[in-house]
């Protein structure tokens, strides 16, 4: 990965440039018009958020098993990258929800849960940072019942009555639609794969520099 | 006689409470969207809310947001790597 890391962080950043273009070429839809093409970036950071929460999720369970030190890296990285992209998705869909359906926020089953989910995120982080000793296997606790969410939140669309778009939309979409969308969908998947890489390295660091100072310390 | 003047005033109760509140049915929520349908213009009588602003702050937000936690992620690497070349010759000189 860390060869790949530059030439894949400028294709990242090629794909981000082209993606507007893609994205102003696409057609209105036939009731929200412009506000719509919100949907490119906004759906696109939600499946980055999916992918953060699991990556977060899983590397707490072998964590919590096996007491990785990687895993534990992987945790916290996903755990921060869940809560930086689930801002960018609690941003965005209000600002679309205001033409679209009058309001800022509603209430409902996918908003709701996204929000909750959010929260637990941000619990895991203020718990590795509070937390003690100890904490890493309570918050690895925390990230389960986070990950845990990620189904409840992407068939809450379909179980219960909201005026969030239904996951239907996505297989539905029109062709003009859809190469945009599937563009930004891999592009905003390799940029978590990088941020993720990126802050396990940051992780990893710190570990080191926590071993050296207690090498220091038995001195 | 008793009987017809119950009967007048229950009458007379019940029409007016029956007037005031007729069976409501709560008003029909808009259903979920299935599906996105394309058309080649945006309908521009109908933005009443200026949906470019919003489009341009979503977008703003989202490039703004994330290449602050780029620069926030290389700022804090740079910073470790410094601490840990600082305490790696720290440790290499008999902590001296």
């Amino acid at each position: 990965m860390k060869k790949l890391f530059v030439p894949l962080s400028v294709v990242s950043a090629a794909m981000f440039l082209y993606a507007p273009f893609m994205i102003l070429d696409a057609p209105y839809e036939s009731t929200m018009g412009l506000v719509q093409k919100i949907f490119y970036f906004h759906a696109s950071c939600g499946m980055a958020m999916f992918a953060a929460a699991f990556a977060s999720g899983i590397g707490s369970a072998v964590f919590l098993f096996t007491r990785k030190p990687a895993a534990d890296r992987l945790a916290v990285a996903g755990a921060e990258l869940t809560s930086i992209i689930g801002l960018l998705v609690l941003v965005t869909g209000p600002l679309w929800a205001r033409k679209a359906w009058g309001v800022w926020w509603q209430w409902d089953a996918r908003l709701t849960s996204t929000l909750v989910m959010w929260m637990i995120f941000n619990a895991y982080l203020l718990l590795r940072r509070y937390g003690g000793p100890g904490s890493d296997r309570l918050a690895a606790a925390v990230a389960l019942f986070g990950m845990a969410n990620v189904p409840f939140v992407y068939w809450s669309v379909n179980v219960w009555r909201t005026l969030h778009p239904k996951t239907s939309v996505i297989p539905s979409l029109q062709p003009g639609m859809r190469g945009p969308f599937w563009f930004c969908v891999v592009a905003f998947l390799l940029l978590f794969a990088l941020l993720l890489s990126l802050r396990m390295e940051l992780e990893k660091r710190r570990q080191q520099l926590d071993e050296l100072y207690l090498a220091a310390e038995g001195d | 006689m008793t009987v017809r003047v119950l009967i007048l005033s229950l009458m007379l109760f019940a029409a007016p409470v029956s007037a005031q509140a007729p069976p409501q049915q709560p008003p029909p929520k808009p259903a979920a969207t299935d599906e996105f349908v394309p058309v080649d213009r945006p309908m521009s009588a109908q933005e009443t809310i200026p949906a470019p602003r919003l489009v341009a702050i979503a977008y703003g937000f989202i490039w703004v947001v994330l290449f602050g936690y780029v620069w926030s992620v290389r700022s804090r690497l740079a910073s470790v790597e410094r601490e840990l070349q600082t305490v790696s010759k720290r440790v290499g000189s008999g902590g001296r």
